[in-house]
Parts: structure tokens; C-alpha cells; sequence
């Protein structure tokens, strides 16, 4: 990772993942559940796997096959869908729209209304995702929410925010490295952090 | 039908709906302009209380100026908004200086 992520996810994470009640439901439906034989522990442990199985890894993947193949980017700008489909990778977002950076443009990916996230190809959205705080402030203020995330957008750059709050999914291409030909396709990758890829962060190096 | 094309100027309707809508309040009555049509959809309002028989609707996204978005606030004039709205919730509107 290019820098320390817990660091700034302390700014913005407020106290309200722990749903305690709505676990203490979850617990007793799984128990009776378990109970009656109609589902196992396994099961819910495979399912929990399954779920957790994608992550910025693939994302990654998706961005440094378009920094390096010029056609493969033609065709992910054009359908993110099939062409992150053309890597093998399973997805099951209706559509995945890829926004791409430039020197004179920034994109911001938010979903104001829940979590909406392209969970095929990053995984999990982070908890400040998903928190009040950035659903709210990242369209109300989103160069302020920049600015705490240490990206200082000049105001020469024009930032578009996409509150992915109905059917879409969104990925954000960055730049890539002035210096692209002196890494490996693993090295570029590895450069690669989620926070690139929703757009709290920008520059690759 | 598809209604708008890309580039047009639209107004997001305030329909006063109750129940699983995915129009957030801070987008109603404003004027945007159309970006890119993104196909029919089963609509959540349906799908929220179990209708997955309802008609498909169509979907755009439309491009809204931060400025006329939050005109108390200093921002620079190309920042924009991109969101999704379903076609029931638009209607056609006049160009407007502040259109992105």
C-alpha cells in the first residue's frame, strides 16, 4: 500500500457499525435455523468465504491490463462488465461504468443512499464507506472529504462525484505512473490501493 | 420509450412517494443534463415489496453543477454531480445557464 490506511479511516469512521441489535437477531434466526437442521454451520461459513473472497486485487488486476493494453482500455471504458468478464473474473453487477481519470479530471465514487459498491472486483466496501459521514459529506463537500483523505485536489482539476445510488456500479481508472515500463504487471498492481480505485486517492507511484 | 437522449436538459421531478426510493432528496427539483442512458430496469419501488412482475424502466444518468447544487458554497464552476434517475422521475426542461 502506497500509504497508511488506518490512518485517515480514524477521521472518518463514526460509532455506528456495531448494529448490536440487528446481531442479536441475525444470532438467534442462524441458532433456530442450525437448530432445525435446515442449514449448517459450514454452510454459513462457506457463504461468509464466498463473500469475502474478492478484493482490490482484482480491481487492480482490471486497471494495470488497461494501463498496458490500449484496446483492452477501449473496451472497459465502453463495457466495464464484459471486459472485466474477459479476465475470468465472475460479476455480478448489472452494469460496471469505468470512469477514468486524467490530468484535467478527478472522480469521486460515493452511494449517498446505502453501500452500493462494485463488490465483484474490490471486495467489501471499507466501514467509511458505508458511514453517514462520507455518504453525506462526499457530495455535499467533496473537496473538503478529499482534502481529509491528505488529497489536496487543485481547484484547476475538475472533480466529478457519481453517487452510484440505483443499478450502476462504478470503478475509477487513475493514471498510471509516469514511469509505467520500469515496473513488473505485479509491481504495477501492488501500487494499486482500493482508495485509488474509489477515488479518495489519486496519484499511482 | 426512451424519452431523453444524451444532452438533454431535464428537471428531477419531487414525487412525494413514500417507501424504498432511490432518488435522496438533496437531487429533487434539480436541473441537469442527460449523460448517458443506461438501459431498462426492474424498478426498486416494486422490487422493495416483493413486485418482480412490475415493468422495466428506463435508467439515465444526468450530470448536475455542484455550484447550482450548493449555490452557499465556493466551488469551482466544472465541479459536477453525476447521479442515476429513473425515467418516472424526470421531466423535460429548458437549458439553463447553470446546466452543466
Amino acid at each position: 500500500m502506497p500509504h497508511d490506511q488506518g490512518e485517515h479511516e480514524a477521521l472518518v469512521i463514526e460509532d455506528e457499525a456495531g448494529n448490536i441489535e440487528a446481531q442479536i437477531v441475525v444470532d438467534a434466526l442462524q441458532e433456530v435455523l442450525i437448530g432445525k437442521g435446515l442449514l449448517t454451520a459450514l454452510e454459513v461459513t462457506s457463504a461468509i468465504a464466498k463473500l469475502e473472497s474478492p478484493g482490490i486485487h482484482l480491481g487492480a488486476q482490471v486497471v494495470v491490463k488497461a494501463w498496458t493494453d490500449p484496446d483492452y482500455r477501449a473496451r472497459l471504458r465502453s463495457d466495464g462488465r464484459a471486459a472485466v468478464q474477459e479476465l475470468k473474473i465472475p460479476v455480478t453487477e448489472a452494469r460496471i461504468i469505468v470512469v477514468e481519470n486524467t490530468p484535467e479530471l478527478h472522480n469521486l465514487i460515493t452511494c449517498t443512499l446505502c453501500s452500493c459498491y462494485p463488490r465483484s472486483i474490490l471486495g467489501q466496501p471499507p466501514s467509511w464507506y458505508i458511514s453517514k459521514a462520507y455518504r453525506a459529506r462526499s457530495v455535499r463537500e467533496p473537496r473538503r472529504v478529499l482534502a481529509e483523505f491528505g488529497l489536496d485536489l487543485s481547484e484547476n482539476i475538475q472533480l466529478v462525484v457519481h453517487d452510484s445510488n440505483a443499478d450502476m456500479r462504478y470503478l475509477v481508472l487513475p493514471e498510471p505512473p509516469e514511469d509505467l515500463e520500469r515496473f513488473s504487471l505485479h509491481e504495477l498492481e501492488a501500487l494499486i490501493s482500493r482508495d485509488h480505485l474509489i477515488g479518495v486517492a489519486r496519484e499511482v507511484a | 420509450m426512451k424519452r431523453f437522449a444524451a444532452g438533454d436538459i431535464v428537471q428531477v421531478l419531487a414525487l412525494g412517494k413514500t417507501g424504498h426510493v432511490r432518488i435522496p432528496h438533496y437531487i429533487r427539483n434539480q436541473i441537469g443534463r442527460v449523460t448517458e442512458y443506461c438501459g431498462t430496469y426492474l424498478n426498486p419501488e416494486d422490487l422493495a415489496v416483493g413486485n418482480t412482475a412490475g415493468r422495466a424502466v428506463d435508467l439515465y444518468r444526468v450530470a448536475f453543477s455542484q455550484r447550482q447544487l450548493w449555490p452557499d458554497d465556493v466551488i469551482p464552476q466544472h465541479d459536477t454531480l453525476v447521479i442515476e434517475i429513473y425515467d418516472h422521475w424526470l421531466a423535460p426542461a429548458k437549458e439553463t445557464p447553470n446546466a452543466p
